[in-house]
């Protein structure tokens, strides 16, 4: 029990990344929505732009879920219950698409 | 004895699990595991009505450029809110107050944008039930606007209790780490609804 109290507390915090680190990654986010606002007024093909954008959205979801919400650093239930309702909602969409 | 009292709290506060992870936390991610469902099936019915305007406006009506500054309001919001965990991890309260009030202060102002955006939308004629498309775009940005004053209102509580000493140093950072969580999560969503929503059919 003891043991179990410490990880508790130990889970809170341990390990997260510093004030620098945090920064460092809200600057990117800053320059990829940039990037995608600046792709959306180029004057390029769609079938160039939407995988781009796409691939731009994913990557500031994962900065944003691995390191604002610290999944990178939690313990891995935590990743486990996210990634199922992720998975579930992805098959919602999938199904919606077939059917309708 | 301060410190043997504070650690009593933080004790009583967190009860861990069976796997030694607090049981709070687990509750948060499950909640946003289920939002994830909730938001993915309002993105999957825009989706399938984007094209059924009934000749109303359709995404063409996007203002790209005001809706860039929402984002990037919001997405700073973001950074704000893990500055304030990170202060008050450190105990330094003062710096938590600015970053927590700051977050609520972005989040407001995301708010009134859409507040705003929806008004020139229905001045323009797109209204809640001018066509399937009106009807799926507004409920699910209401929905996330919901989601982000229900937000605001954690965080302004989360202040107000500051100061009053009821949110104490170290003590209470797994309280605001749950409420940046669920801020977080507000905020990966409309990472989504910015590009699937707004940029790739207003394109």
């Amino acid at each position: 029990m003891a043991d179990s109290t410490t990880t508790a507390d130990s889970d809170a915090h341990h390990d997260h990344p510093g004030v620098g680190q945090y920064i460092e990654i809200g600057a990117i986010l800053a320059l990829l929505t940039g990037i995608e606002v600046a792709l959306f007024f180029a004057d390029i093909s769609e079938s160039v732009a939407v995988p781009t954008l796409l691939f731009l959205t994913m990557l500031k979801f994962v900065l944003v879920i691995l390191w604002f919400m610290h999944l990178r650093f939690d313990h891995k239930v935590f990743r486990r219950l996210f990634f199922t309702g992720l998975m579930l909602a992805a098959a919602v969409f999938g199904v919606l698409q077939v059917l309708l | 004895m301060a410190e043997a009292t504070a650690v009593t709290e933080a004790h009583a506060e967190e009860h861990p699990t069976t796997m030694g992870v607090s049981n709070n936390k687990m509750g948060m991610w499950a909640l946003i595991g289920s939002e994830c469902l909730f938001f993915g099936a309002l993105i999957s019915t825009y989706l399938i009505y984007l094209n059924r305007t009934n000749g109303g406006p359709g995404p063409e009506i996007f203002d790209i450029p005001f809706t860039s500054v929402s984002t990037f309001i919001l997405l700073m919001s973001s950074l704000s809110m893990v500055l304030a965990l990170s202060a008050i991890q450190e105990g330094d309260m003062r710096k938590f107050r600015t970053w927590t009030l700051a977050t609520a202060l972005l989040g407001s102002t995301f708010l009134a944008g859409q507040f705003y955006e929806f008004t020139v939308f229905v001045a323009e004629g797109l209204k809640m039930d001018t066509s399937p498309f009106s009807s799926a775009f507004f409920l699910l940005t209401s929905f996330h606007g919901f989601h982000v004053a229900f937000g605001i209102l954690l965080l302004v509580s989360l202040w107000a209790m500051s100061l009053t000493g009821r949110v104490k140093p170290v003590v209470h950072a797994p309280v605001v780490e749950n409420i940046g969580l669920y801020w977080h999560f507000v905020d990966i969503v409309w990472i989504i609804i910015f590009t699937v929503i707004y940029l790739i059919p207003a394109g």
